[in-house]
């Protein structure tokens, strides 16, 4: 099967490169005008040194896509804008320590990963630590592909069928699919966002896929019995 | 489903194939598709639902306010930094 992206959407999209400027439709929080924009390079160094401006730009280049991460985990709009404001905000806090090491938008996506893991567990979701999001309870787990021949999604999958199958799938199994195949992610990337190996981040993956085919072929069955 | 002498099984091809899939190879001549439609199937399923994730409409931008809640909270942490 081949590779199912390469890039994170945002860079598949045209991300901007270096030596770009921020133009103020895209990269403004609002209502800034064009003589505010200034080129990518310097937004990040100019926020770690407390460019307030700088740092509504770094909001405006990065909140779609904390949001949509944060909007995919929790199904709720309110919610995610509660927990999107929350990283943004930690990211205020911590951005004078980004050192660099990984790519920025990765390092930002693991503390607002950490904000959602945070936040499922004080909904109640039994995680002490990002490896039990990771390791669902074994019923959890996809079953295996064995025993009489079952319909296969025959090349097409409903795009809401496959919206619910995935707000269904346990958050760590979610949070791997959301980040890989919807975000485009990299395996070694999210292997650093959530402080796990690279090979537990392809098995989860190919554990969460399991899973959605399990329940879009139920979901299947259930409606031509309808 | 039967197995030839030395083919593998699909317990065993099952077990390879997140690392068969995330290689980024091209895995649909392996020598255990050609004689098994049910991993055949699996394989497809799952390339199915790869290809319809990356086809997810993608998530609005949050509302506008946001950035205002934000800077709200923003200045409300410096000032009580600032006093403190």
């Amino acid at each position: 099967m081949p590779r199912t992206t390469s890039l994170p959407r945002a860079q598949r999209s045209g991300t901007k490169q270096s030596g770009e400027t921020v133009s103020s439709n895209e990269a403004s929080p609002q209502h800034q005008s064009p003589a505010a924009s200034m080129p990518v390079d310097d937004v990040l160094p100019r926020a770690q040194a407390g460019d307030h401006q700088a740092f509504a730009q770094l909001y405006a280049l990065h909140k779609r896509r904390v949001y949509s991460l944060c909007l995919r985990m929790v199904n709720n709009v309110a919610e995610a804008e509660d927990l999107t404001q929350e990283a943004f905000l930690q990211l205020h806090r911590k951005i004078a320590t980004f050192r660099g090491d990984s790519a920025f938008s990765t390092w930002l996506h693991r503390l607002a990963v950490n904000v959602v893991l945070m936040h499922l567990r004080k909904k109640g979701l039994q995680l002490t630590s990002l490896d039990e999001a990771m390791e669902p309870t074994p019923d959890e787990g996809p079953g295996r592909s064995f025993g009489a021949p079952d319909p296969a999604l025959a090349g097409s999958i409903d795009r809401l069928a496959l919206e619910r199958a995935v707000a269904d799938l346990p958050a760590g199994y979610r949070l791997i699919f959301v980040l890989h195949d919807i975000e485009g992610y990299e395996h070694n990337e999210i292997a650093s966002m959530l402080e796990c190996s690279i090979g537990n981040s392809k098995s989860q993956l190919h554990k969460a896929r399991l899973k959605l085919r399990d329940a879009l072929r139920t979901a299947s069955r259930k409606d031509g019995q309808k | 489903m039967t197995h030839k002498p030395g083919d593998m099984s699909c317990d065993d091809f099952q077990d390879q194939l997140a690392d068969l899939i995330a290689s980024g190879e091209d895995i649909s001549n392996h020598p255990h598709l050609k004689n098994c439609p049910r991993c055949r199937a699996l394989l497809a399923d799952l390339q199915t639902i790869a290809d319809a994730a990356r086809q997810l409409i993608p998530v609005d931008p949050p509302e506008d306010d946001l950035w205002d809640r934000i800077e709200s909270a923003i200045r409300k942490e410096e000032n009580s930094s600032t006093k403190s």
